[in-house]
Formats: C-alpha cells, structure tokens, sequence
C-alpha cells in the first residue's frame, strides 16, 4: 500500500511479534490506519458483509457435517435428522441454507455496485477478475452443496447441471461419465459432490484474501471514480467504515433474520421435501433463485451445445469486462447515456431471472431470447462504442471538490 | 551462443539437452502421478460389475410397459401394439431430427428397449404422451414418438437403445 506503516507496537509483546511475524502491522495497516476515501457510500459496505457470509456458511457448514451422512441410503434422513434430533440442528441448517442465499444476494449487489461506479478498470483490473473467479467459486460450492439433502430437486438439478458437459463435443460423454462415478448420479457422485463441498469454501477465503490484496494496492474506488489525490482526501478505516460497515451489517442480519426465522422455505422448493427417486423426474425442475438468469440462457438457445456455451459465455464475458468497456471515466454519474444502458441491464437481468422459473415454451423463450441477445450486446456492442461516442459530463477535480465546492481562485 | 563460446560451444548443446530431457521425463512423472488421482473418479469395480441385468418379459401383455434400473438409469421395455409399430414405420425422413429406421431400432418388432433418460438434459420422459402418443419430456418439452425418436422439441437424438440380446423367448439380457 501506498504510504509509510503508522503502526507503533506498545506493549513488549507487540514489540516481540513485530521483529519476528508483523501481523499486527499487517492488520494495524490493513484495517485501523488504512486510508479509505471519505466519500464512499452504503453500496461500498458489501465487502464486509460479504465477509461475515462467508465466515457464517463456513462455521454453520462444519457443524452440519458433524451430523449429516453423505450417502443415498441415508442422506436425506439424516438432514431430517438435523432438523429434528440435533440440539438447535432446524437452526444452523436454516441459517446454512437462507445463507447462501444472502451470500448472493450480497455478491450480486456488490458486481451490479462495481459495474455502476467502474471499479473494474485501470488500475483494478485484477481485482475485478479475482473477484468473479469467487463469484464461479460460489456457483460451484451453492451448486454442489444443493445436492446433499439428496430430494427430488437435488437429484434432478444435478442431473441437468452435470448433463451439460456431455454438450461438449467427443469427450462429452465421458466427462459426465467421470464427473459421476458412474452411468448415472448415484453414491459416488453425492460422496465426491460433499468432498468438494467442504474444500470449496476455503478455497473462496483463499481468492478473497488475494481480492482484498489487490484492493488495497491501488486502493478503493469510490462514488465520484477519481483517484485519491491527497491526504485530505481519505479517512483511516477505524473507526470511520468499521462503524459504517457494522450499521450496513445490522441492517443486512434484519433481513437474513426475517428469512431464517419466519420464511425458512421460501426460497427453497417444496420438491426437495421428497426423497430423491432416479426414475421419477419433478414435472419442472428449477434452479435456486440466484441461478436463474443463466437457465433462463441456457433454454432460450434451440441448441443443447449453442446454449450450454452461451451460458458459460455469459459468465466468462465478465472476465473481459476491463477490456471492453472502452470509457476513461470511472463513475456513472459522469456518464449519462452510460446510465440508462446499465438501467436496462439491470432490468435484463431481472427480466431473466423471472424467465428462469417460467417454463420453456411461447412467449417466455421469445422473451428469453431478446434478454439474451440485450445481456451479450450489453458487454459486446454497447460499452465499446459508448466510450468513443458518449459525451461524459465534467468530472470534479478531487474527491473533496463535490462535497466543498471548487475552492475559489487565489 | 556457440560463437560468444567457441571453446564449450559443444558444452552448451549438451546442457540444452540435458535440460530438455529433465524437463520431459518430469512432466511424464507428473503425468503419471495425475493419472490415479484423476482416474478414481471414474465408475469403480462396483459400478462396473452391476453393468448388465436379465429381466423377464413374459408378464408383459401388448401394450403395456415396465421400467427397470439398469446401471441406475431407467430402461423403458414397452410391448407395442400394431397400431404404434405402423405408426412407427410410416414416417417421412424430412419430420425426423435424427433420422432412423425403426426397424434398426428393435429386435423383434413388437418389442422396444430403449434407456429412459432425454438426450436433452437426462430428465425421464412420461410413457404414452405427448404429439406423437410415444414419450413427452416434462422438463423442457421434448416429443418422442413409438419408436422412442425424437420429432419435436430441444432433444439432439433419439432415446438410446441399450446393447441387449434375447437370452430366451421372453428373456433379455441388457448390457
């Protein structure tokens, strides 16, 4: 990081540490004197609460595995053996389960905040591919953790999701055949799938502390997307965003509260309540909620290879996102023309989402297809040509300029 | 470099060798040592060894149906009446996706044995449904009709037909 350490250890044993291991220093620079623009608002606070997700769905998720058993002949009794028999079982499952769903209602608010100010371009460009590395992380361990209660829903997702490599052309088939273990989902695949499971989330913390590390060498981004320019321009991040984070936190927790406590359900589907049965397929499987948009990709394409690359093209697009949008200016509220574009993606993505859940046929696969062809045109066509063609409006001269006013000429 | 060193030029091509052929036998070594660990993915000895079944069709009156699970997949074993092998074997090329006799799709004609799971994304089609009164995919909308091939819908081909043989009159053996 920019800027000499103002860490000074007082006590003996900090003095000890700081000559041996400068961790202290390390967390003293990184989290209590780590200068922060002052002018960050409450989208920049998804970053911690991103945070506790993490660490939440981690500790709830070791406990879940001191009682579940990863077999077909006993996995979906010993869930509801959880949440029957276990002490408090009914609720570390409910916080496990809701929490994945916080955890991506929080990611995609936090992508969909890093898309509006820039946060992706120079010099961040690193930071905005290792974070959608996490983001892939994430869909992998919420795919695969989905499975483990073994219902109908588990059985079926699983099926279609594994179902897509053997889309890809010669090998196919035999990937799918060694992503099961065997000629179809079965025990091998479910012991493997609760394997993986439990190595993904660590992985997740591993890429998130690169995320945090290439965050602080350029520094945040924030609402007016000019650089920091002096001293005057930042405030140490304790007390000033420990405090802001925590009240977003709080906030956040009312919500995850509500879910856990007075909607355990509703986000899951009733179909994965019936034990999984290999010969019996629900009459419309869909994914969880924050998997939509991409299915809804996936179907509107008449071809199984096409869709299935379309589908993965939509998340790998975003790898290239620094590259295409061709803009100098950072923040949106500089961009009018820029604005209304990501106004409409946002809406695309909803859009999407709605079409995941509705079935394939009529005017949902139209509705589909023109979602579609906006999302990619989006990334492909609009932000390339709009950086040359947009007439941005006067970007302030510092941070502090729009909150002061332009400091009169001497 | 072998000008720069003309008293060890021989010196430097031996060294380039020697790093070339360090390097290769690593990689194969590596190799070597990747391929257990990506090989205990793939079906084991018990998978394999639930690999064929026999199942008897005497019970099976014409136009009925059974479902067995062969190699944890549904197997669709369906006595068909002369009106679906007609049916089966009136259709034009031109209105199939994946065009094929049905003829080269049984053994004996009254008899079709095909793997139960779409070839679109693996879902188990519903028996005696859809446009063409054969097998209709719920999940996202596929028509197969009596001979089990694909007329309408996302599904890439036909429902697999399993290897199998008549072990008997009314027995077969699948796999």
């Amino acid at each position: 990081m920019s800027g000499e350490s103002t860490y000074n250890p007082r006590s003996g044993f900090a003095k000890w540490m700081d000559s041996r291991l400068p961790i202290l220093r390390l967390a003293h620079d990184s989290f209590v004197d780590y200068p922060t623009p002052k002018n960050l608002n409450y989208w920049w606070t998804f970053g911690g609460i991103l945070t506790f997700c993490l660490v939440t769905q981690i500790i709830t998720g070791i406990i879940l595995a001191m009682h579940y058993t990863p077999h077909v002949d006993f996995a979906f009794n010993s869930v509801e053996h959880i949440m029957r028999n276990v002490n408090y079982g009914w609720l570390i499952r409910y916080i496990h389960s809701n929490g994945a769903s916080m955890f991506f209602l929080a990611v995609y608010i936090h992508i969909f905040r890093g898309l509006y100010y820039g946060s992706y371009k120079a010099p961040r460009e690193v930071l905005w591919i290792l974070g959608v590395i996490i983001y892939l992380l994430m869909m992998a361990a919420a795919f695969m953790g989905y499975v483990l209660p073994w219902g109908q829903m588990s059985l079926w997702g699983a099926t279609v999701i594994t179902n897509l490599f053997g889309a890809i052309p010669v090998v196919g088939e035999s990937v799918a055949i060694w992503l099961w273990g065997g000629y179809s989902i079965d025990n091998p695949t479910l012991n493997r799938f609760f394997s993986l499971h439990y190595l993904i989330p660590f992985l997740i913390m591993g890429v998130v502390i690169l995320h945090i590390w290439a965050l602080h060498v350029p520094g945040n981004n924030n609402p007016v997307g000019i650089s920091v320019k002096s001293k005057q321009d930042t405030v140490p991040f304790h007390p000033y965003y420990t405090v802001k984070d925590g009240f977003a936190l709080t906030v956040f927790l009312i919500l995850f509260a509500y879910f856990i406590f007075f909607a355990p359900n509703v986000l899951g589907h009733a179909d994965n309540y019936i034990q999984a049965n290999p010969l019996v397929t629900p009459a419309h499987i869909v994914p969880e909620w924050y998997l939509l948009p991409f299915y809804a990709i996936l179907r509107a394409v008449p071809d199984k290879l096409g869709g299935v690359a379309l589908m993965f093209g939509a998340i790998f697009i975003l790898f290239l996102l620094p590259w295409l949008d061709t803009s100098k200016v950072r923040s949106a509220r500089y961009r009018p023309l820029f604005r209304q574009f990501y106004a409409l993606l946002v809406l695309d993505c909803l859009l999407l989402g709605y079409l995941g859940a509705q079935p394939a046929e009529g005017i949902y696969i139209v509705l589909a297809r023109i979602g579609t062809i906006y999302y990619f045109a989006h990334f492909l066509v609009v932000l390339p040509v709009l950086g040359i063609v947009e007439k941005p409006k006067a970007v302030p001269e510092s941070i502090s300029e729009p909150v002061l006013g332009a400091q009169p000429a001497e | 470099m072998a000008d720069e060193h003309n008293a060890n030029g021989d010196e430097n091509n031996r060294r380039d060798f020697l790093y070339l052929t360090t390097g290769a036998f690593a990689a194969i070594g590596a190799a070597n040592i990747a391929w257990p660990l990506i090989h205990q993915m793939n079906p084991d000895a018990s998978v394999k060894a639930l690999a064929s079944i026999e199942v008897d069709l005497a019970a099976i009156e014409t136009g009925q149906s059974i479902t067995v699970t062969w190699r944890g997949k549904p197997v669709f074993i369906r006595r068909r009446t002369e009106g679906e092998i007609v049916d089966a074997r009136s259709v034009a090329e031109s209105d199939m996706p994946d065009p094929e006799n049905d003829i080269d799709r049984v053994q004996k004609d009254e008899w079709l044995v095909m793997v139960g799971i779409c070839t679109h994304l693996g879902c188990v089609p519903l028996g005696q449904a859809g446009d063409f009164n054969g097998w209709f995919c719920p999940c996202h909308g596929s028509h197969y009709d009596t001979s089990g091939r694909i007329r309408k819908g996302p599904a890439p081909k036909n429902l697999e037909i399993p290897s199998y043989e008549f072990v008997g009159d009314s027995r077969i053996k699948i796999g």
